[in-house]
C-alpha cells in the first residue's frame, strides 16, 4: 500500500523489539465482542490512484461547474475570481501539511500570516481587533450572539427580517440550548432598522445584517443607537466580504461586534465548505472573544515573532468556563484570504468591488426590462431580489434548460414565507455581459 | 468574638490571605499562590457593591496557560479594589501581600474570621502540600 | 484560590548565544520577512482588473466612508513573502509530527487534486439540486463508510469540525431528553478529568453541567468513582468518553460504562479524535456508543492546514438518530439524490441546523479519496502501524523516560516528567526536539500525567525514521535526567528562539499599527 512504509520484516523486527507476538496483543483490552473480524462490509481492498481518480472524476462529472456557464447564485456563497497564486500559496507543504501554531519557534509562517490576517480583517471591517478566524459566517454569528449575551449579562437577542436564515439557525440553536432567548423579526426585504424599535433594556444584542440576504445595503448606526441607548449591542453581519470595499463596514456603523464569510476572497464556492468565519470587535470586549489571537512579542534574543495569545478564554485551558468549545478554525481559507487580500490590496479590493456592484445594476437593469419582471431589492451591492410572474422553481428549471444557474428561489431559503415567485440572483467580477444578454433573453422566452 | 483593632492576618486552604482590620478584610492571593501560578498577565476584579458568599468566584486571576477563581473568604460586601493590577497584573508576583491585594470586603459576620488560619498554621499547611 | 499545577516557564530566561550577525537580518536560505504592511504599499497591486465604468450606483449611499488603506503586493512581491513566510514553518512533509491527539499524518496529493476538480471545487452549495447530483451522491457514499466503519445507524455530515461534531452530538442527545420531557431534570454530564478541553466545553455550551470523574492508577475510568457518581441517576444526561483515551489506552471497561449509562437513563458520547488507532478492527457502535465525531482531518488525513479547516462528522445510534440535524441527504425511489433542509417529514424530529449549507465538502471528497485508496485491508493495515509505532517508540524509550503506565498504548505512546532533574521541564524537552529538527510531542497534556508527554507517530513513518527520532529524544531525555541547564536555552537552532508569551499576554498587540512617531528632540 503507497501509504505506508513499514515492509513485513520492519513489523516483524518491531514486534520483536517490543517483545509482543503479533498486534492483536496491542488490542487485547478489546472485549471480544467487539472486536471486528474479517474485513469492512462491502469496501474494496487498496486500489492505486488511476482506479480512484475515475470513481471520483465520474461524480464530478455529474455536477454543473459554475464557470462552465452563465452563473447567478449568490445567498451567501459567491463565484469570484481567485488568483492562480492563492492556490500556490496554500498548497506549499509547509502551510498546507502544518497545525495549529503551538511551538511558535518554528511556527512563525502560520503565525505572522494570522498576524496579517486579523489586521486585515479589522481594516477591512473598521473594527479594533479580529480574531484568527472561525469555521464559517454562520457560525461566527451564532458565537458573537453568545459573547453579546457574556458581555451584557443579558439573555435575549434580537435577529432581524434580512439576517441568513441558515445564520439565523445556527445562532438559534446555539442560544436555545443555552436558555438565550432569540426573537426572530419578521422576515423582510428592506427591514433591518426594525431593529431599533425591537431593542430594549433586556437585550444583549440586535443582529442585523447589510448586504442582507435579499441584498439590501443598510445603514445601520440608527440602530447602533438605539442598541446601545438600552445597553445592548449591535452585531453587524455581512455574508459577501467583496463588498466592504464599497459598502459602508460594521466599524463605521457602530457595531460592537462584526461577523462574516469570508469565501468571497480567495476561497472557492465547494459546495459550501470549507469556508472562512470573519469575527471582529471592539477593543473593549476582546477578552470576551472565542477562537484563537495571534499576538505579537519577542523572543530570547528581542527578535519580534508572534504566538497564540489569550488563550485562557479558550477551552484547552478555561475547560467547561470557555468562551467557546471552538478548537481547530478554518487556518487554510484563512491563508487564501490573506494572501488573495494581499495580492489586491485595499485599492483593488475597492475596485473589484466597484466591478461587482456595476455587473449587479446591469444585470437588474437587463432583468427589469423584461415584461412581468419586478425587482425588489431597493439599494443593492452586488446581489438582489426579484419577481416573476410564475413560479420560481419552474423559471428556474427552465433557466437550467437553457444552460443557466439563474439564482435561488426565495422560498427554498424562506420556506412558509409566500416567496414563491422571489428569485434571489447576484453578478460579480465573473459575470460578463454576454451572461447577463442571455439571462434576460432566455428569462424573456419563459415568462 | 474578637474585634481586630490592630490589622491581622489570616489565611484559606485556597490561598487567600485576608487582612482583618475592625469591620474591613482586604484580600489578595499568597506567595505560595502566585508562584504555582507563574507570571500573571491578567486579573479580573469584582464590582464594588458585589455581595459575596465564603467559597464564590469573586476574581479571576489568569497566567499564560492557566486561570485560577479566586474565592471569598467571608461573607462580604466589596467596599474597594485594587485598579491598579488591570494595568499592572505583575504586581501580584511582585508585591502578592501588600501592592497586589484585590478587594476590600465589609465584613457581614465577624465570627467566619475564626474559621481561617493564622500565619504558623498556614506555613504548617503548606509544608503538607 | 482554585489551584492550578500547570504553572510553567512562559517568558524565557535571557541566555547568551554566540551567532553571527548579518546585515539583511537573512541567515543563508532561511530569508528575513517583514510585516506585509511594512513592504507593500497602498498603490502596488497584484490583480489586474479591467478599470470600471464608473456609471452606475444603486447602493444609496451606503458607503465607506474611510478606505482600508490596506496595503497591496505585485505578484513576485507576493509569491516571495509567503514562500519567506513558509520556510519558518515546520510540516509533516519535512519530518515526524509526533502532536499526540492530533494524528498528523502523511496528507495524499491524490486527494488535493480531486477536491480541486472543477465538479467539486467550483460548485455553489444552492445551486438546483438536479445540477450537483454527483456532490449529493458522493456526500452519500462517504456516509455509507463512514456508517460502516463505525457500525453506526446514522451519521450528521454537517459539523465542521471536532468539537462541532460534540455540539452535534451532545444536541442530538438534548433533543432526546426533550422528546421524553426530561431535559430540565437530566442535565450532568459525566467527564473523565484526562478528558480534551472541548468535550466539558462543549457540554456547558449544551446547557449541561459537568462532573468530573476520576482515572484510576491504570490510566482508564476510575469505576467505583463512576459508580459512586451514578448512585443518583435521574439527573444523568449521559458521559463524554475519549476511546482510546487521551493516554493513549483502550478504555477496558467500555461496555460495562455503556451499559451503566444507559440502565441510568444516559446516553453514551464518544470523543473520536483517536479513531485512527481502531478503524477496521473495532466498530464504536459495537461498544453500546450513541454518538461520536469523527476528525476527517486526523484519521482521514485531510491537510490540518495550519490550523483548520477540519470536518466531524458525528454517528448517531438509533436512539439518537431521529434528532440528526439538517440538512441531510436521501435517495428517493427513482434514483435521485436530494437534500432535507427543512425541519418536516422525515426530519420532522430534528433538533435544528447547526450550519450554513451542507458541511465541509471540500474535506468530504479528501476523506473519500483516501478510504477509496487504501481500502479495506489498507484502513486496517495503517491502523495496526499507528499501533504498532507508537508501540515501538513507547519499548525504546520508556528505558530512559517516566511511562506512567502499565503495559501496552495504542497509537500513542505517553510519559510523564518523573525522570528528569530538579529544574528541568516538559517543554525544555519539547524546545531541544526542535534543534533535532523535529516538532515537539503534545505536552502538558493530558491534564492527569504530571509534565505528560504525548508522542503520536502515525503510521505515515518508516522504521528508519523512528529510530532516527528515538536516538534524539533518547538523548536529550538523558541530559535532561542528568540536569543538563543547556535545554532550558533550547531551541538555539530554529528559525526563532523561546518567546516571550508573557509580555504577549500582558499588554496584547492583535494587529499592526502604524509606529508612533518618535517624539521631537527637546531643543536645546
Amino acid at each position: 500500500m503507497r501509504y505506508l512504509p513499514l515492509t513485513a520484516d520492519d513489523r516483524a523486527e518491531m514486534l520483536n523489539t517490543i517483545g509482543a507476538k503479533s498486534v492483536d496483543d496491542f488490542y487485547a483490552d478489546v472485549p471480544e465482542s467487539a472486536r471486528l473480524h474479517g474485513s469492512v462490509e462491502g469496501l474494496t481492498d487498496h486500489q492505486g490512484e488511476l482506479a480512484v481518480e475515475r470513481h471520483m472524476s465520474k461524480l464530478a462529472a455529474k455536477n454543473r461547474a459554475a464557470s462552465s456557464g452563465p452563473f447567478f447564485v449568490g445567498a451567501g456563497a459567491y463565484k469570484h475570481h481567485v488568483p492562480a497564486t492563492v492556490d500556490m500559496i496554500i498548497q506549499r507543504s509547509e502551510f498546507l501539511t502544518t497545525y495549529t501554531p503551538y511551538q511558535p519557534e518554528i511556527a512563525q509562517g502560520t503565525l505572522q500570516t494570522l498576524f496579517e490576517f486579523q489586521t486585515q480583517v479589522a481594516a477591512l471591517t473598521a473594527m479594533d481587533v479580529a480574531n484568527a478566524s472561525m469555521y464559517d459566517g454562520s457560525t461566527a454569528c451564532a458565537e458573537a450572539a453568545v459573547m453579546a449575551t457574556r458581555a451584557t449579562r443579558r439573555k435575549k437577542v434580537i435577529l432581524s427580517g434580512g439576517l441568513h436564515p441558515h445564520y439565523a439557525a445556527a445562532t438559534k440553536l446555539l442560544c436555545e440550548a443555552q436558555g438565550i432567548e432569540v426573537v426572530q423579526l419578521e422576515h423582510a426585504i428592506d427591514g433591518e432598522l426594525a431593529l431599533a424599535d425591537a431593542v430594549d433594556d433586556q437585550t444583549a444584542c440586535v443582529i442585523g445584517q447589510s448586504p442582507n440576504t435579499f441584498g439590501t445595503v443598510s445603514d445601520l448606526s440608527p440602530v447602533a443607537e438605539a442598541a446601545h441607548g438600552k445597553g445592548a449591542l449591535l452585531v453587524s453581519v455581512f455574508t459577501e466580504a467583496v463588498s466592504l470595499g464599497l459598502v459602508t463596514p460594521p466599524g463605521e456603523m457602530g457595531a460592537d461586534i462584526a461577523v462574516g464569510e469570508g469565501q468571497s476572497i480567495g476561497n472557492g464556492l465547494n459546495f459550501g465548505g470549507p469556508y472562512v468565519g470573519l469575527f471582529a470587535c471592539t477593543q473593549k470586549l476582546v477578552r470576551q472573544m472565542p477562537g484563537r489571537l495571534c499576538g505579537e512579542t519577542t523572543d530570547a534574543e528581542g527578535k519580534r515573532g508572534f504566538v497564540l495569545t489569550l488563550s485562557t478564554r479558550e477551552q484547552h485551558i478555561r475547560r467547561d468556563k470557555a468562551t467557546s468549545n471552538i478548537c481547530t478554525n478554518s487556518g487554510l481559507c484563512a491563508l487564501a484570504f490573506t494572501a488573495h487580500m494581499t495580492l489586491l490590496g485595499g485599492k483593488g479590493l475597492e475596485q473589484m468591488a466597484v466591478l461587482n456592484h456595476e455587473a449587479a445594476c446591469d444585470l437588474a437593469d437587463a432583468l427589469a426590462a423584461v415584461p412581468g419582471v419586478e425587482i425588489l431589492t431597493p439599494r443593492f451591492f452586488n446581489e438582489f431580489a426579484f419577481r416573476t410572474p410564475m413560479n420560481a422553481e419552474a423559471v428556474l428549471a427552465m433557466l437550467d434548460e437553457a444552460g443557466i444557474v439563474g439564482g435561488v428561489r426565495a422560498s427554498r431559503l424562506f420556506p412558509g414565507d409566500h416567496m414563491g415567485d422571489v428569485i434571489l440572483c447576484a453578478a460579480t467580477e465573473c459575470t460578463t455581459p454576454e451572461d447577463i444578454a442571455a439571462y434576460a433573453a432566455a428569462l424573456k422566452e419563459i415568462i | 468574638m474578637t474585634r481586630y483593632t490592630q490589622p491581622t492576618t489570616f489565611y484559606t486552604e485556597d490561598h487567600e490571605w485576608v487582612t482583618v482590620h475592625n469591620d474591613l478584610a482586604t484580600v489578595g492571593i499568597t506567595h505560595y499562590a502566585e508562584n504555582a501560578l507563574g507570571d500573571i498577565v491578567f486579573v479580573e476584579l469584582p464590582e464594588v457593591g458585589a455581595e459575596f458568599a465564603p467559597g464564590d468566584d469573586m476574581a479571576v486571576v489568569e497566567s499564560v496557560k492557566a486561570a485560577s477563581d479566586v474565592y471569598a473568604p467571608i461573607h462580604g460586601k466589596v467596599v474597594e479594589v485594587n485598579g491598579a493590577l488591570s494595568d499592572k497584573p505583575e504586581t501580584v508576583n511582585e508585591s502578592p501581600t501588600e501592592k497586589g491585594w484585590f478587594c476590600v470586603l465589609e465584613i457581614k459576620d465577624g465570627a467566619e474570621i475564626a474559621g481561617l488560619m493564622d500565619e504558623a498554621a498556614y506555613k504548617a499547611y503548606c509544608e503538607t502540600l | 484560590m482554585s489551584m492550578n499545577t500547570q504553572g510553567r516557564p512562559t517568558s524565557p530566561e535571557s541566555v547568551s548565544m554566540s551567532s553571527i550577525e548579518t546585515v539583511s537580518g537573512s541567515r543563508g536560505l532561511l530569508q528575513h520577512e517583514d510585516l506585509l504592511f511594512e513592504i507593500g504599499t497602498s498603490e502596488t497591486t497584484g490583480v489586474d482588473l479591467p478599470a470600471p465604468k464608473g456609471t452606475k450606483n444603486r447602493l444609496g449611499g451606503v458607503t465607506r466612508k474611510v478606505p482600508t488603506g490596506l496595503p497591496g503586493l505585485s505578484e513576485p512581491q507576493a509569491v516571495r513573502h509567503y514562500m519567506r513566510l513558509s520556510q519558518k514553518n515546520y510540516a509533516i512533509d519535512l519530518g515526524l509530527f509526533p502532536l499526540g491527539s492530533c494524528t498528523m499524518k502523511h496528507n495524499p496529493r491524490l486527494n488535493e487534486k480531486m477536491a480541486r476538480l472543477p465538479g467539486f471545487g467550483d460548485i455553489h452549495p444552492l445551486q438546483p439540486q438536479a445540477t450537483v447530483q454527483g456532490a449529493l451522491e458522493l456526500i452519500d457514499e462517504l456516509a455509507t463508510w463512514l456508517k460502516t466503519l463505525t457500525n453506526m445507524p446514522a451519521v450528521a455530515m454537517s459539523p465542521k469540525a471536532g468539537a462541532h461534531g460534540e455540539f452535534c452530538g451532545m444536541m442530538a442527545i438534548r433533543q432526546a431528553l426533550i422528546a421524553r420531557g426530561e431535559v430540565e431534570t437530566r442535565k450532568r454530564v459525566l467527564v473523565p478529568e484526562s478528558a480534551h478541553g472541548t468535550n466539558p466545553a462543549t457540554a456547558v455550551q449544551c446547557g449541561f453541567i459537568v462532573d468530573e470523574i476520576k482515572a484510576n492508577k491504570r490510566g482508564r475510568v476510575d469505576m467505583a468513582d463512576l459508580k459512586a457518581k451514578l448512585e443518583k441517576s435521574d439527573d444523568i444526561a449521559g458521559i463524554m468518553l475519549t476511546n482510546p483515551n487521551t493516554c493513549g489506552l483502550f478504555e477496558t471497561d467500555i461496555k460495562e460504562i455503556a451499559d451503566l449509562i444507559h440502565a441510568a437513563g444516559g446516553y453514551f458520547y464518544c470523543d473520536g479524535a483517536n479513531f485512527n488507532a481502531i478503524v477496521g478492527r473495532v466498530r464504536p457502535g459495537d461498544l453500546g456508543v450513541d454518538a461520536m465525531h469523527i476528525n476527517l482531518h486526523k484519521t482521514f488525513s485531510t491537510p490540518h492546514g495550519g490550523g483548520g479547516p477540519g470536518s466531524g462528522p458525528t454517528v448517531l445510534s438509533e436512539a439518537l438518530a431521529p434528532y440528526a440535524p439538517v440538512p441531510f441527504v436521501v435517495k428517493d425511489a427513482d434514483g435521485m439524490y436530494r437534500l432535507v433542509e427543512d425541519i418536516e417529514g422525515v426530519a420532522s424530529e430534528s433538533f435544528g441546523r447547526m450550519v450554513a449549507f451542507h458541511g465541509q465538502m471540500g474535506m468530504f471528497v479528501r476523506a473519500l479519496t483516501y478510504i477509496l485508496s487504501h481500502g479495506a485491508d489498507g484502513l486496517k493495515q495503517a491502523s495496526e502501524d499507528a499501533v504498532l509505532n507508537a508501540n515501538y517508540i513507547q519499548a525504546r524509550l520508556k528505558k530512559v523516560m517516566t511511562a506512567p503506565f502499565e503495559g501496552y498504548c495504542m497509537h500513542e505512546a505517553l510519559f510523564s516528567d518523573a525522570f528528569t532533574a530538579e529544574g528541568i521541564e516538559t517543554i525544555d524537552i519539547a524546545k531541544a526536539l526542535i534543534d533535532e529538527g523535529y516538532h515537539p510531542m503534545t505536552m502538558y497534556f493530558p491534564l492527569v500525567v504530571h509534565g505528560a508527554m504525548l508522542i503520536e507517530p502515525t503510521e505515515s513513518e518508516s522504521k528508519a525514521e523512528l529510530d532516527r527520532f528515538c536516538d534524539a529524544l533518547e538523548s536529550i531525555a538523558r541530559r535532561a535526567a542528568q540536569g543538563d541547564e543547556a535545554l532550558k536555552g533550547a531551541p538555539y537552532l530554529a528559525p526563532m528562539r523561546r518567546l516571550d508569551e508573557t509580555k504577549a499576554a500582558r499588554k496584547p498587540v492583535l494587529k499592526w499599527a502604524e509606529p508612533e512617531e518618535a517624539p521631537p528632540v527637546a531643543a536645546e
